[in-house]
């Protein structure tokens, strides 16, 4: 085992580890300007939506890796919100190219949060490649967004967010996050979660 | 009759202006030999945003997004792309009643070439078929508009998804001289 196994991922030195359901709540309380989230399978959107549900909130329950690409397209379609993609790293490493499109694309209103606990946790917590070997920040700004950085702790994560949502992006934050599970469980209606989305989006009655 | 008759629009233009007809603004497609006269136009057509993505699960990804933010989105892709999709309309377009709308450029058949194509291409028709989703196999320029406008009035009413299947027929297909 080497040294960055040990210290849980990769890539993320000096970084302390933090927990999601905590940083989801911090970065909920953040938001002040009507701010579209979507969130990727499992315990990324099980914590979205314990942290309070709002209709302006889309819990992905399939499609594992389409979190990034179904925020880019509301994106894309509603210019003037801001958006932001919560994924896990498993999740992000299922669908890298997504990083490659959201570059090219160049959304400012596009920010997106990477939970890396450098494990598949969900499916009885085998380890992903972001454990030992492969830096997820280093891939997004390969890919060419080029604000992309961990956050240190609670405080520079908060900053970090601050900073995506006044000064625009793309921007990628990724934080290292223990292996406690999501606190709550998203009801399993996605035609009702879409729909309330849309009415949030203010594209539906 | 001496009249000269008019010149029948080509496959493409006839896509594109039913695509403009119904406000379907956004396209994002995985490239593809026979669809780069449709992917072309989009692109020179202001009206459009058009770009490419890495996979078709992640073009059907970024189009639910934006209909879910009031912007209808067509994906384009060619046989083999299709077989990388059933999940994402399982899990995602299906339960969450998105009406993407769905151009496969048709390989694998009338004159295919490459075996994997071949195989593919059977694979489709009975994953649409198990699925549910309206699909359409469309040979002909004259069927051609009216089954593209009313099947994306369909879809979007309905909210489900539609594939057309653009066949060598309409399209010419992919050719290597033998």
């Amino acid at each position: 085992m080497n040294a960055a196994m040990k210290t849980g991922t990769i890539g993320a030195h000096n970084v302390k580890v933090m927990n999601r359901y905590e940083l989801t709540k911090r970065l909920v309380a953040q938001l002040v300007d009507d701010e579209a989230v979507v969130a990727g399978i499992g315990n990324t959107n099980f914590d979205l939506w314990a942290s309070g549900q709002r209709p302006l909130n889309f819990y992905m329950l399939g499609s594992m890796g389409l979190a990034i690409p179904i925020a880019l397209g509301t994106a894309i379609a509603q210019p003037q919100r801001h958006v932001v993609a919560l994924e896990g790293d498993g999740s992000l490493l299922m669908q890298l190219g997504s990083l490659a499109t959201v570059a090219a694309q160049a959304p400012k209103n596009l920010t997106i949060v990477i939970w890396d606990n450098g494990l598949y946790q969900i499916t009885g917590s085998q380890p992903t490649a972001s454990a030992s070997t492969a830096d997820l920040v280093a891939i997004a700004r390969a890919s060419g967004i080029a604000k992309s950085a961990w956050a240190a702790d609670e405080e520079e994560f908060e900053r970090l967010f601050a900073v995506a949502l006044a000064e625009g992006g793309p921007t990628l934050i990724a934080a290292r996050i223990d292996g406690k599970p999501g606190v709550a469980t998203t009801d399993r209606d996605p035609a009702q979660i879409r729909a309330r989305f849309m009415q949030g989006l203010g594209v539906k009655r | 009759m001496n009249e000269i008759a008019p010149t029948a629009a080509a496959w493409h233009q006839t896509v594109l202006a039913a695509l403009k007809a119904n406000d379907v603004k956004l396209a994002v497609y995985v490239p593809d030999r026979v669809l780069t006269p449709l992917i072309k136009a989009l692109h020179a057509d202001a009206f459009f945003t058009t770009f490419a993505a890495t996979r078709e699960e992640e073009a059907l990804g970024i189009i639910t997004g934006a209909w879910m933010g009031g912007l209808r989105g067509a994906v384009l892709m060619q046989t083999s792309g299709f077989a990388t999709i059933p999940n994402a309309l399982a899990s995602l377009v299906l339960p969450s009643q998105i009406p993407a709308l769905i151009f496969v450029s048709e390989r694998g058949t009338l004159g295919e070439f490459n075996l994997g194509q071949a195989m593919v291409c059977r694979t489709m028709r009975p994953v649409l078929q198990s699925l549910g989703v309206e699909h359409h196999t469309i040979t002909r320029q004259d069927e051609l508009a009216f089954i593209v406008d009313r099947s994306i009035k369909q879809a979007v009413m309905t909210q489900a998804p539609v594939v057309f299947i653009l066949s060598p027929l309409l399209t010419g297909g992919k050719v290597f001289a033998a």
